[in-house]
């Protein structure tokens, strides 16, 4: 039984208009998982805190708990995201695809999930700063996210036998990297740089993601996205808004200059 | 539950938005004891609603012709340009009584969270209004109104990005600060930041 005030700190998923100028706010918190709770009155110009409570605002807040929702009583803001991802729409949309995964994965409302919260407000800083291409950023997101369910695609050895790797075949449907002789009918045949960025993504080796060619990011970005929603069982509707131009790579950039 | 009709027409003014199980028993309490006049105008104002009301082929928002009576007024100025999300914004802008040029509605925000892209909005449509003469003059400047929320900023960052290769094309953003009446040391410290970045001289 959860006390009738409590305090938490949590980035802003979702919002949905209630009533005449009410909010619900979806948020995943540190403490509490995800929790939905109405803001009263914060679509009037008047709210005291309704600009705290957009999406991507990462805030301490203080809940009342309600019969069936919560009430929002108090918010202060830690980070306001917003501000800086929608200057720039490419990153803006890397960033609802980060809230949208998030909140398709804590199908539970009130379970602690401390590692998927510090990884929404870590890919979301990132995101904001942009100092990183935010389609890797997204990417290395969704593919850690994905580890943190226990869906780590296999990018080494293989997803069915073990067998170690490297290998040429990749099966969404296997789970990651298939041997020659588990390889299902219907395996992509990425290529070797795809398969190092996965990797190096999945395990936050920024150095190696950025150094390989646009060709193979886009072929990763497509099999990341492809495994995420075999897992999720259903399409993301903000993947396919994501605006994916990657960056020159450092090399790149020299060799022009 | 009450008998049939009763029952039907709360169950239907329920799906309104913004309508409680409790309104919409007071509705239809209230529409049960009302006038059949009334209730006839009620019938008839819903019916030519949905029947009559078509968008304006100019600028996307509601009216009863082809053309809506801004983009049909000969007085208005065809080179300013504002950008709203909806129809209901259009009425706020008129309110103000300041804004003397035409209109554009977008028919919402860009919102991949539910969705929503740029094939979804009217956004091709102003870009094919600036490349063609409207109403006899070139388009001299956009102002995007979109909401001053997160959704409406995006929406302006990328129109911004949209028209900035229209040469001699003015694209500016509704200004954003404290609102009139309100007492400073309430006001968030996002909507201050903002007020402060975008202060002017007096």
């Amino acid at each position: 039984m959860r006390v009738s005030l409590y305090r938490d700190t949590g980035v802003v998923l979702r919002v949905q208009k209630l009533g005449e100028a009410d909010r619900i706010i979806t948020l995943l918190t540190r403490q509490h998982g995800k929790v939905r709770a109405v803001a009263k009155g914060v679509r009037r110009t008047t709210s005291r805190f309704g600009a705290r409570l957009e999406p991507f605002g990462h805030v301490d807040v203080q809940f009342y708990t309600g019969r069936t929702l919560d009430i929002v009583t108090q918010v202060e803001t830690l980070d306001a995201f917003g501000v800086g991802l929608v200057g720039d729409y490419q990153r803006y949309t890397a960033a609802c695809a980060v809230l949208e995964t998030a909140d398709r994965l804590t199908a539970e409302e009130g379970e602690p999930v401390l590692r998927l919260y510090l990884l929404v407000a870590g890919a979301l800083r990132a995101l904001a700063d942009g100092e990183r291409d935010p389609s890797l950023v997204l990417d290395a997101f969704l593919l850690r996210a994905m580890a943190f369910a226990g869906w780590a695609p296999a990018v080494v050895e293989c997803a069915r036998c073990g067998d170690p790797g490297p290998h040429r075949a990749f099966s969404v449907q296997a789970g990651g990297s298939v041997c020659v002789r588990c390889r299902p009918a219907g395996s992509a045949s990425p290529a070797a740089d795809t398969l190092t960025l996965l990797g190096a993504l999945l395990h936050g080796d920024w150095a190696i993601a950025e150094a390989v060619e646009s060709g193979a990011r886009r072929e990763t970005s497509g099999l990341v996205a492809a495994l995420l929603q075999w897992h999720l069982e259903r399409q993301l509707r903000s993947l396919p808004l994501v605006e994916r131009r990657a960056r020159p790579t450092a090399a790149a950039v020299e060799e022009t200059s | 539950m009450y008998e049939g009709p009763v029952q039907d027409l709360i169950d239907e003014l329920g799906r309104l938005p913004g309508v409680g199980p409790k309104s919409a028993q007071r509705i239809a309490f209230h529409l049960l004891a009302a006038e059949p006049a009334d209730i006839a105008r009620l019938q008839d104002a819903l019916q030519r609603v949905k029947e009559g009301v078509v968008f304006c082929e100019v600028c996307g928002n509601v009216s009863e012709e082809t053309q809506c009576r801004i983009c049909r007024d000969a007085r208005r100025d065809s080179t300013v340009v504002c950008v709203v999300e909806e129809p209901k914004d259009v009425v706020a802008v008129e309110r103000t009584r300041e804004f003397k040029g035409r209109y554009h509605v977008l028919g919402g925000a860009l919102d991949p969270l539910s969705g929503v892209g740029p094939d979804q909005l009217r956004i091709r449509q102003l870009l094919a209004r600036l490349g063609a003469a409207d109403g006899g003059a070139e388009i001299s400047e956009i102002i995007i109104a979109t909401d001053p929320n997160t959704e409406g900023e995006a929406t302006a960052t990328y129109l911004v990005r949209m028209l900035r290769d229209f040469p001699g094309l003015t694209v500016t953003r509704l200004a954003s600060g404290l609102p009139m009446g309100g007492d400073l040391e309430f006001a968030d410290e996002l909507t201050l930041g903002r007020a402060l970045s975008g202060r002017r001289a007096m």
